[in-house]
This record gives C-alpha cells, structure tokens and sequence, in this order.
C-alpha cells in the first residue's frame, strides 16, 4: 500500500484538550497566565533551588549570623542561626506547596462525598448532611485548626489532615447545590432506569457534570490551604522546625523585625506570591469554565 | 414576623446542638482526653487516675458524658482554667471587651471603604478602577494577616515611630486618645482581607440593582446620577451586606486571633494561644465553644435585621 494514496481522516477541530473553547478562553485571560508562570516558576526553583544553592537548609554558621541579604551567597541573607535563608525558603516551598496541594485532595474528597450524597438522596439525610456543614462553619476555622492541632501530635502529614477537616465545608456546599439541580434531568432517570446503583449513578454520572465548580473550588482550596499552613505553623502549632515550611521561618520574626527585616518580608512574599497565583488561576478557571459561583 | 422569627429560632437551635457535639468530639480527641493535664503531674499512678477519671465521670458512656457537659455549658457552668482556677466563663468575659473593640472599629472601617470601593467599581465599570480595585482585592486575600501586621510594625512602628508596635494603651495612661492611637494599625490590619471581600459583594450587588427597572424610572424621571445612587441604588445594594456581615463574622474572629498574636492586643485570640501554649484545655473548648455561639449569634441577629428592614422577607 502506498502511502500517498492514504487520505488522512477527518478529524474534529477539538480533538485534544488543549485545544477547546475552555482551554483557549483560560489561555487568554491574563491574571491566570501569570499565575501559572508564577506556580511553575515557584516550583522549579523550590525542587531545583536546593541542588543549585552552596548551602545546607540545615548548615549553621555561627559567625554569619544575620547576615543580610546579598552577603556573598547568601542571596536572601541568613538567620539568627547563620544558615541560609534561600536554601531554607526552597526547602520550606516544598513542604508548604505539598501540605497545600495534599490538603487540598483530600478536602475535595471530603466535600465532593459529603456534597453528592445530601445532593443525591436530599429530603431529611441531605438536610442533615447540610445542617452539619453549617455547623462546622460556625467555627472560625483558624480556633478548629489551633485546637486539633494542640490536642493533636503535629507532623507535617497530620497538619494535612487537620486542614483538610476544616476546609471540605465551601466545597460541599458547592457540590451540593450542582448536584441537586441535575438529580432531576432526563439522564440521571435513564441511568436509574437502566437499573443503575445509587452509587454508580451518583459518582459516574452525576458526578462528572458537576466537575467545573469543583475543579475551580478546589483550585482556590490549595490557596486557602497553603494560607492555613503558614497560619498555624507561624503561631508555632504547624509544621514543627527543623523542618522549614514558610510559616514557620516566620515564626521568630517578630523579635528580630528592627534588626533584620528581611527573616519577615522574604517568606513573606513567598506566601503571598504562591497564595495569589492559586487565586488568579481558580478565577481563571471560573470565566474559563463559565462555573456561576455567587461567591466574589 | 412571629412565624419567621421562630422558625429562625429553631434551626439556630439545631445548629447550636450540631456545635456542641463537634465542640465535644474535639476534647475527647485530646491524648488522654481531658485526664491527660493529670497524667503529666510528677508522682501520678494510674489509680490515682482512675480515681480521678470516676470523680470526673469519665468512666461513664460517652453520650451520658456529652449530655452532662452540655448541661452544665447551658447552665453557664463551662469549668475552670487548669492556669488559675477561675471560672472559664469569667475569663473569656474579661477579655470580649478587647476582641469587641478591635473586631468593631475594623468592621465599620471595612465596610466604609468597602462600600465606597464597591460603588465606585460598579458604576465605573470596567475602568481603571474598577480593574485595579479587582486585582487588588485578590492580592488582598492572599496577603497572610499576620505578615501584614509585621509589615505594617516595621514600616509604622520601627521606622517611622508614627504608631505604637503593640499592646491596647500604654501604662499609666489609658486616655481614649491614647486607646485610639492603639487602635489603628491592628484594626487597619484586621480590615484588609475584609475590604477586599466587602467591595467585592458591594460591586456585585450594586450592579444587579443598578440594571433593575426602578432604577432606570428614577434617572428617567430626571433625577442626577447622585441622587439615584444615593436615594435609589445604595440603600438597595446594602440589604444582602447585612448577611453577608453575619456570614463574614468567623472569618473576622480568626482574623482577630492571629491580629491580637501580632500586636499583643488582650483578647480573646491572644488568650486562646495563651491557653494553648500552657494546654489549658477548658479555657481552649471555651473559647472555641464560644466562638461558634457567637457567630450564631451574629448570624441571627444578621438575618432578623435583614427580616425587619425587607418586609419581603418577613411577609414572604
């Protein structure tokens, strides 16, 4: 067979994802993008930074103590303890961006359970499930996490754990309501008529229609949780030193905060730069995906 | 009005259950459960703990366990602090004021600037302003509190000397002047993530009123564009922030914990960590307890307001 006789078969325009009115219509919005470039750059420099950098997160210099930035290789300065501020911000990224990410799967599947269920089955179970997720929100979430985590032995996983437990609420809520406005369309009838279980219909069926708001509020859910982190680790019950994650190299900042500045501003900046890109991106995703959420 | 009033009662009620028992599911989560203080005191054998345990009625079922605590949390009886033995209740009492004051003069400066913010975008819409004030929201958001109070005490307190870095008055002063100069860099720090939230609920709902019919009647009658947001739009606009204020109120209560960290400011956040770092568990289960009762609260009286400002709601 020769292969200049073959015609190349008809393909779709749409064909890979990458390639669809939602990708394109992310691609074009800005802030997203630069959020993006952000998160990549972010994480390239906290998984290659430390190979590149002279010094040990861990290395103390007792007579570079201090040092500010720019000192020679110190290029964001050093500790009270002499050790490198950039090898302990790389370092730190890791932990912080892998609790936020950890934190965020699990509370999505924490809140896409609960949600589908209370949406699915409604009536007086879906009440309940709702009243209860009413009731964890009546919680400032920053008073749950510090009293789990002090009842609680911190590790960098149970720190997970715990953030994901008093943040699943917003998605549940969210799943909840998309469920319940689709449990009535023609397919989810079909599909029980087919004999289908609850369950089956619940997480292949209604499930993947509901995947946009969840994919948006999951995307702000790692914001929200690399925030948590960094709130509990700088009031000293998050990720315990030596162990560096980017709250608690904020820890100890207040008292040296005239002497040098820069223990508060460098992780500082590193939060809020990694905090904004979740946020850009989530936005992104929401006029990407068209999600309507009434929230901001 | 009686009907909404008592049906709003009611689900209060039920939440106010569904709190108690997470509130009691996290003590018992404590290593020990509330013993474990006992099990750290030099000397303590495990009969003396059980003996303790049976005087406390831990040997008994859980749910008897619950039932009785929530007893005495409704009799006003929430236990004493293991620091200094004083009555849970009293202590958290003597430290409302503080967290009050902060939360308030941050809230009415929130939604002043919030407000004006929020208008300004959504009637300028796509402008400049309006573009700024989006984005900056969001940056406004990600900005973690605490490192904006540090921020804020390096720049104003450090290096400017314009305000004091902490604590509610100065010793052996105390004047309202000098309270105020206290004031101003926590609750401006505390009103940041808020303006951000609060501006962005203002332009929503401002522009869903503006595009309404009453609205257009009002600028066809003749009257200036002034008058029509002043008289017509923002009135209007306001009604779900009442909600939203109540739905607002634990974030701005976990705000306060880490703001009153910062600045040394005595309330409640500050006597939270306090009680965490000396494992004070009562005062802990307290004040969590009472956070919550206080966001219920704040959310009624939220909802109640709204009722009685919008008869479309109580009549409805």
């Amino acid at each position: 067979m020769s292969s200049a006789t073959l015609v190349p078969p008809a393909r779709p325009v749409s064909n890979h994802w990458w390639q669809s009115r939602t990708a394109r219509r992310f691609a074009r919005h800005h802030l997203a993008m630069l959020g993006v470039f952000m998160i990549v750059i972010l994480t390239l420099a906290c998984v290659f930074g430390p190979y590149l950098l002279p010094y040990d997160e861990l290395y103390i210099d007792l007579r570079a103590r201090f040092a500010p930035p720019l000192t020679g290789y110190h290029i964001f300065g050093t500790d009270p303890l002499g050790r490198d501020i950039a090898a302990r911000l790389f370092n730190a990224g890791r932990i912080s961006l892998l609790v936020g990410f950890f934190a965020m799967l699990l509370s999505t599947a924490i809140g896409t359970v609960i949600g589908v269920t209370a949406g699915y089955y409604g009536g007086r179970v879906g009440a309940a499930l709702m009243r209860f997720v009413d009731a964890f929100l009546s919680f400032p979430s920053i008073f749950l996490l510090l009293a789990l985590a002090a009842f609680i032995k911190p590790s960098p996983f149970m720190i997970t754990v715990i953030i994901a437990v008093t943040s699943w609420m917003e998605i549940a809520r969210i799943v909840e309501a998309e469920v319940r406005s689709l449990r009535e369309r023609d397919f989810v009838l079909a599909a029980r008529m087919l004999g289908l279980s609850n369950s089956r219909i619940m997480f292949r069926e209604l499930l993947p229609n509901a995947i946009g708001p969840i994919i948006v509020a999951a995307t702000l859910t790692v914001a929200r949780a690399i925030l948590l982190e960094a709130y509990v680790s700088f009031l000293g019950y998050g990720i315990q030193p030596p162990l560096p994650s980017w709250g608690n190299m904020l820890n100890g900042a207040q008292q040296y905060l005239d002497k040098a500045p820069w223990l508060a501003i460098v992780p500082g900046i590193a939060i809020t730069l990694a905090v904004t890109s979740f946020n850009f991106i989530g936005d992104g995703l929401r006029d990407a995906l068209d999600a309507r959420s009434d929230l901001h | 009005m009686m009907r909404y009033l008592m049906s709003r009662l009611w689900q209060s009620l039920v939440l106010l259950l569904l709190v108690s028992m997470i509130g009691f599911a996290v003590l018992n989560l404590a290593p020990g459960g509330p013993l474990s203080q006992y099990a750290l005191t030099p000397g303590m054998t495990q009969e003396a703990l059980d003996r303790i345990a049976r005087q406390m009625g831990l040997d008994r079922p859980l749910p008897i366990q619950y039932l009785d605590w929530l007893w005495h949390l409704l009799q006003g009886d929430w236990g004493r602090s293991y620091r200094d033995s004083q009555p849970v209740l009293g202590i958290i009492g003597g430290h409302l004021f503080a967290t009050l004051l902060l939360m308030g003069t941050s809230t009415a400066l929130s939604i002043a600037i919030g407000t004006w913010i929020g208008i300004k975008g959504a009637t300028k819409r796509y402008s400049i302003f309006d573009y700024t004030a989006t984005v900056g929201a969001m940056v406004a958001l990600s900005i973690p509190t605490f490192w904006f109070g540090l921020v804020a005490i390096y720049v104003f307190a450090l290096k400017l000397k314009w305000l004091p870095a902490g604590n509610m008055y100065t010793i052996g002063d105390g004047s309202i002047g000098d309270y105020a100069i206290h004031l101003i860099m926590p609750s401006v720090v505390l009103a940041l993530v808020n303006v951000a939230v609060w501006s962005r609920y203002m332009r929503t709902a401002t522009l869903d009123v503006i595009n309404q019919d009453f609205v257009r009647t009002a600028r066809a009658k003749g009257l200036s564009q002034r008058r029509v947001l002043m008289k017509h739009v923002i009135g209007n606009a306001l009604l779900p922030m009442i909600t939203l204020a109540g739905l607002q109120l634990p974030t701005i209560l976990g705000g306060a914990l880490v703001t009153e960290t910062v600045f040394t400011w005595p309330g409640m956040g500050r006597l939270f960590l306090d009680s965490l770092g000396y494992n004070d568990y009562p005062v802990i289960m307290g004040l969590l307890m009472f956070s919550a009762i206080l966001v219920l609260i704040g959310n009624l009286c939220a909802d109640l307001l709204v009722a009685f400002v919008d008869p479309r709601i109580r009549l409805g």
